[in-house]
């Protein structure tokens, strides 16, 4: 017989790991990514591949400055997964250096600052991406139709090469306007929303489905959605967040439109346009940067939900997923602090229950 | 549809308490086995204090002869119970001896006559239909009854009822939710008339009118025996909860059974309910009548490195090193635990000898220590401790204090005390986090500064 170990109790642990947790996020993102890539051909792989290789690169430099086991941390697949969801909301055309830039962006500003792993305050693919289009608006904006890869007129790989890294040869030929900014630039300009959907082609299929012109991951509703629910039968996220945030647009969303349907499109088009769908999933439900109780996940899910509608109906921008979850991290430290766990034998305030000096249940 | 895919089904409607885990069970080895009798060791090592209290005080000396069922120790106090001669033999000395909670205690050590019949003769018979509750508990007291299920309080101050409160229901705990261990489930099985006596002792100590029997519905079978020796309008009755960790927990189980909440800081009785173990009641109904005392108990022995697990009857001092030969270890033993694996102790040395509080010995291997002690990650803050947390507190908040070495803070706001250090909170943890360990040590170290306050 060997020596005895003596160690603490528990001696047995559940199977979840951080890895585990990081990788079926990161598959059940591949079937909408599949998608964007099939429809949008080469170079959006490229954007892909090049926002994971820049965050791992990042991601190794910043844990070797720190002194951190660099293999170790890589392996969390963390920061794949971070540069995944930003290439996922990047135009899918969109030059290489967006890419690097976002990839890198994400991880040093967004996560290693922080102290990396864990203590980031701000979802930092989101932060990246805010990044991005607040600095190079004109080519976060720049969407294409999509072109099914192996189809007549898509670019080969060479082509898709040269597209990310050497830029698109005629912009306009191209070129053209996702739905949701269709939509709001033709209400700057005074169309009412009917018009500018009759004259943008909004079709409830092709938007669910993802034929449409969009970002890289975002354009399938259906498909993020399906991932989204293997995340909650697996139970790595909980149905709050996604149900108040999808529930709080479509809510105000219904109501805005019973009101003034020239002024706002109804909830579906909300639900199945922009980044909504994955950012109720994927992104609002970031472990890290979101509350940890039910109910504080509640509020932080309409809060998302509300500042989204808000954002896209009166802001600046078309989008505002990414604004919204940032503005809404934010608040999580405050929503924790708030939003307490009743206690066993505690009231809600924290207080013990009171104990009944001569209690009568045996008499009675 | 299969009887078992229809029971599944019913089951969900079983009650219950809000949050906790599911870890795997690994009771079907020895669940199915009949209790069996282990041999006396050639030596036995009874510590003085195996009990929640003080310890008891010895009345024998070295060089005397004592007769199995024998008194060696008197209760050292209210909150202590006797000790009696595991089995006929000499006292060989009274010295330190180490224990499965760290520090050595002192322990008699019993020379046991191999010869010798090995009958209980020595005991004092007694009706207790005739005795007050006063009586009964004195009883209990000289029986050396304590809670068998690991908490070791003693059995006599957990039926007795401070003036002024009142009891109407005994809440038995049969949820045995530790995974491996199947003792309470073969006691149910084996001995549900002596349990079902011992209830009806207590139920008359303490002064409850009713008892609730619960039992995790993964033991379905022991539920069916112990209703069918009760009548349809007994004031016992066996309640099915669900399976699930720490359903076994006094004031959970007293939620999922009555609804009624403990409040914090206060004891079961402020809600009018009593609660005690099936073990001990079981042995309660078969020693308190004969007037014997607490001399074996029943011991699941299991874990992936033994050779003939199963669930067997040992007398109290057994070393786990002659335990152990008898059951047949293999070669990679690297941990001994004493309980269950969510709550027990680990030993660190084989010299340990089986007291009233030892559910289960498991023997584990290597692997088991490797995932132990595995790399820790920093916290992502997925929420699964608070998610799992029965208390309903917030595990990871209390760990990033305790880290800070904020232990004031954790008890006065984050409210530590209330932490029964179940350790669902570090079995789900996917970082890797020793939550529970955090939360054991500030509860120690608050512990320690208040005594010295005081």
């Amino acid at each position: 017989m060997n020596t005895l170990t003596a160690q603490a109790a528990p001696h047995t642990h559940g199977a979840n790991s951080v890895s585990r947790i990081m990788l079926i996020v990161i598959l059940t993102l591949v079937p909408a990514t599949g998608w964007g890539v099939y429809q949008f051909g080469w170079p959006a792989l490229n954007v892909l591949v090049l926002c994971v290789a820049s965050a791992l690169l990042a991601e190794a430099a910043c844990l070797r400055l720190a002194n951190k086991p660099v293999g170790l941390f890589l392996k969390d697949g963390s920061a794949i997964l971070t540069a995944w969801l930003l290439a996922m909301t990047l135009p899918p055309w969109t030059p290489w250096w967006i890419a690097v830039f976002g990839g890198t962006f994400a991880i040093v500003v967004g996560k290693q600052i922080f102290g990396g792993i864990g203590q980031n305050v701000f979802n930092p693919a989101m932060l990246a991406r805010v990044a991005l289009l607040v600095s190079f608006p004109m080519e976060m904006t720049f969407w294409v139709e999509p072109k099914p890869l192996f189809s007549a007129g898509a670019p080969n790989f060479m082509e898709g090469l040269a597209i990310t890294f050497l830029g698109v040869p005629s912009l306009d030929s191209v070129s053209s306007a996702s739905i949701i900014g269709h939509v709001k630039t033709g209400f700057t300009q005074g169309h009412s929303v009917a018009d500018s959907l009759a004259s943008g082609q909004f079709d409830i299929f092709a938007q669910g489905l993802g034929t449409v012109a969009g970002s890289m991951g975002e354009t399938s509703a259906l498909l993020i959605g399906l991932g989204g629910l293997v995340l909650l039968a697996l139970r790595i996220i909980t149905w709050h967040i996604p149900v108040a945030m999808l529930g709080t647009v479509a809510l105000l969303a219904t109501l805005c439109n019973l009101i003034a349907p020239e002024l706002y499109p109804n909830a579906l088009f909300h639900l199945l346009s922009g980044g909504l769908m994955l950012g109720a999933f994927f992104i609002a439900t970031d472990l890290v940067t979101s509350p940890s109780t039910r109910v504080g996940q509640l509020i932080f899910g309409a809060g998302c939900g509300a500042l989204v509608f808000v954002i896209r109906s009166w802001g600046s921008f078309p989008e505002g997923v990414g604004f919204a979850v940032l503005l809404m991290n934010a608040a999580t430290p405050l929503i924790d602090h708030y939003v307490r766990p009743r206690i066993y034998g505690r009231n809600r305030k924290g207080e013990p229950l009171a104990i009944k000096e001569n209690n009568e249940r045996g008499a009675s | 549809m299969n009887l078992k895919a229809l029971t599944k089904i019913k089951n969900v409607f079983n009650k219950s308490f809000a949050h906790g885990i599911h870890p795997r069970e690994y009771k079907d080895i020895t669940a199915s086995l009949p209790i069996r009798r282990l041999p006396f060791a050639p030596r036995l090592y009874i510590p003085l204090n195996q009990n929640i209290g003080s310890p008891s005080e010895a009345m024998v000396s070295p060089g005397q002869e004592v007769l199995r069922g024998q008194p060696i120790a008197k209760a050292g106090g209210y909150l202590s119970v006797a000790l009696h001669a595991p089995a006929t033999g000499l006292i060989e000395d009274i010295r330190l001896m180490p224990s499965a909670k760290g520090p050595k205690v002192k322990t008699i050590v019993l020379k046991v006559y191999e010869a010798d019949s090995q009958h209980v003769v020595y005991n004092n018979p007694c009706d207790p239909a005739r005795m007050s509750s006063s009586e009964l508990l004195q009883a209990i007291q000289d029986c050396g009854l304590v809670g068998l299920g690991g908490a070791t309080f003693p059995t006599h101050a957990k039926l007795h009822i401070p003036r002024g409160h009142q009891v109407d229901t005994l809440v038995v705990n049969g949820c045995e939710c530790e995974p491996y261990l199947t003792t309470d489930h073969r006691v149910m099985l084996e001995q549900p008339q002596q349990l079902i006596n011992g209830i009806r002792i207590a139920m008359k100590a303490a002064g409850a009118t009713q008892a609730i029997i619960g039992v995790e519905d993964n033991k379905l079978d022991a539920i069916e025996r112990l209703r069918s020796l009760l009548r349809e309008d007994d004031s016992i009755r066996v309640q099915a909860v669900k399976t699930k960790y720490p359903q076994g927990a006094e004031r959970l189980l007293i939620k999922a059974l009555t609804g009624r909440i403990v409040p914090s800081g206060g004891h079961s009785h402020d809600v009018g309910i009593c609660s005690n173990n099936v073990g001990t009641l079981a042995q309660l109904g078969v020693l308190l009548p004969q007037g014997q005392g607490l001399i074996e108990r029943v011991v699941t022995i299991a874990g992936p490195e033994v050779e003939r697990p199963g669930n067997y009857i040992i007398p109290i001092g057994t070393p786990l090193r002659f335990v152990l030969q008898q059951v047949g270890v293999k070669s990679q033993t690297q941990e001994v635990i004493l309980g269950g694996p969510m709550m027990g102790d680990a030993v660190s040395s084989l010299d340990t000898p089986v007291t009233k509080g030892v559910s289960g010995i498991l023997v584990f291997g290597e692997s088991n220590v490797a995932a132990e002690s595995r790399q820790t990650f920093p916290c992502i803050k997925c929420g699964q401790c608070v998610k799992a947390c029965p208390m309903h507190l917030n595990p990871a908040q209390l760990s990033m204090l305790a880290e800070k070495r904020d232990y004031i803070t954790m008890e006065q706001r984050f409210h530590l005390k209330n932490c029964f250090e179940c350790g669902c909170c570090a079995f789900v943890c996917p970082a890797g986090i020793p939550l529970v360990q955090y939360l054991r040590i500030a509860k120690a170290i608050n512990r320690e500064s208040q005594l010295k306050v005081a």
